[in-house]
């Protein structure tokens, strides 16, 4: 399998990019790591991104793949060792629903309830992920990973929960994700970075990233 | 709960359902099939199956619930996966084909509530968008005669359903698809002479006639 010829367009505050770069790692995939300016999105990025034009892309044999979940995927599908999806099909399609509510549902109320609402929208937006935060609660309870007793695909995309929103909540001075509301949740979040030197080699720098989401409410407070 | 091993919760109007109704048909397999009217609430076993999003369809196999239309299809195809398989074999373009259903799944539905549930300003810019999109996946289409390629597949099961509603929306939204995207009416004739595709997509009046219900429900005329 022709494995030298892989890049990946990223960001290093973006999630979504970090994603793929933990299951290339894990994988022992080579690849060529393209950093983007979100804010000057490179001709390339736009060539092989023209729907979306966001990263990640995952470019490999000059052909791209767009979307972090569906990138998952490709790569452990083309490099099946240290498997990330599980292969019993009802399996599989549980890891597919976490991810996916992880994204649609969780990550954005997060976001509405601690950046992009105020007042009652604002208190709604709280309200709606204090349960999505629950339902993640109750996925965990009794196992050490979403993966069960490996780390998987749901734990790759919940990189958001257990990084992101910890950066979130110090960067704007309010909390969702409390220890006394989601001891597993809390307890899985800290020991993220700790289970594996991958995912702490792909992680960016915490006070880097809770400067970039300071600078961001900054930004939009003074716009208000 | 049921005698049958594979149960079906669904509303005949949606097109998540039928996207599952075509799946289940393309690989011949017996299903009980079990109505959520939604417009009179939702039932006991709903909220049991679907605790997280409290929606159809869900599919209950062997009295296992799998849950999110697209995720149900690749459930069905992986688990049936001796006859009329719905995604390619290769990783490449089984990415393209989830990125594709996946693009439906964020546009269609959204674009085209807007286009049937609005007016004025707010419903021209919804139907150019709506356009715009469909121009897009007819780019995509090219000169295939499936979004699969030969054979019908995975894009074609998330994106067909939508053409019960066209009458609908060209209705209510007062312009013709076919003068700006001629190749996608055409396909969707292609998908509908599929047995598979015609028995699971109801009739394109009675979609419309419930679209009017729902807007006299929700106060929007």
């Amino acid at each position: 399998m022709c494995s030298e010829r892989v890049k990946l367009y990223g960001a290093w505050a973006s999630p979504f990019s970090r994603r793929v770069e933990i299951a290339l790692n894990l994988k022992g995939i080579p690849y060529d790591y393209i950093e983007e300016d979100l804010r000057n999105k490179s001709p390339d990025l736009l060539r092989y991104n023209p729907v979306h034009k966001k990263v990640p892309v995952l470019v490999h044999n000059d052909r791209p793949i767009v979307e972090s979940q569906v990138i998952l995927e490709y790569v452990d599908e083309t490099w099946p060792s240290h498997s990330i999806i599980p292969q019993d099909p009802h399996d599989r399609a549980m890891a597919r629903f976490w991810a996916k509510f992880i994204d649609d549902k969780c990550v954005i109320s997060i976001c509405t309830a601690l950046f992009w609402s105020r007042g009652e929208e604002q208190r709604k937006a709280f309200e709606e992920a204090k349960e999505n935060l629950e339902f993640l609660e109750k996925e965990l309870e009794g196992k050490k990973f979403f993966g069960g007793e490996r780390f998987g695909f749901v734990d790759i995309v919940a990189n958001v929960i257990a990084i992101w929103v910890a950066a979130f909540q110090e960067a704007t001075g309010k909390e969702v994700l409390t220890e006394k509301k989601y001891p597993c949740l809390f307890k899985w979040a800290q020991e993220y970075t700790s289970c594996n030197i991958i995912l702490k080699e792909t992680s960016p720098p915490r006070d880097r990233l809770v400067a970039f989401y300071k600078a961001h409410v900054e930004a939009a407070d003074a716009s208000d | 709960m049921a005698t049958k091993e594979v149960v079906l919760l669904d509303y005949w109007p949606s097109p998540f359902g039928m996207r599952v109704r075509i799946a289940l048909a393309e690989k011949g397999v017996d299903y009980e099939y079990r109505e959520e009217d939604l417009s009179k609430g939702k039932s006991e076993l709903l909220l049991k199956m679907n605790p997280v999003h409290k929606k159809i369809p869900v599919l209950v196999h062997n009295n296992r619930p799998v849950c999110e239309s697209l995720i149900i299809v690749q459930y069905i195809d992986e688990v049936w996966s001796h006859k009329n398989p719905l995604l390619p074999s290769d990783p490449y373009h089984r990415a393209l084909a989830r990125f594709w259903a996946d693009f439906i799944d964020k546009k269609i539905y959204d674009t085209g509530r807007r286009v049937w549930a609005t007016k004025g300003e707010e419903q021209e810019a919804a139907k150019k968008e709506f356009i715009d999109h469909f121009k897009l996946l007819e780019q995509q289409l090219g000169d295939k005669p499936y979004f699969g390629g030969d054979s019908f597949g995975f894009v074609d099961v998330a994106l067909i359903p939508f053409y019960s509603w066209f009458y609908a929306y060209e209705t209510l939204g007062n312009f013709k698809i076919e003068e700006s995207c001629p190749k996608i009416i055409a396909w969707a004739r292609r998908c509908m002479q599929r047995e598979t595709v015609a028995k699971s997509l109801p009739d394109q009046n009675k979609i419309y006639e419930f679209v009017l219900e729902l807007k006299k429900r929700l106060g929007i005329d």
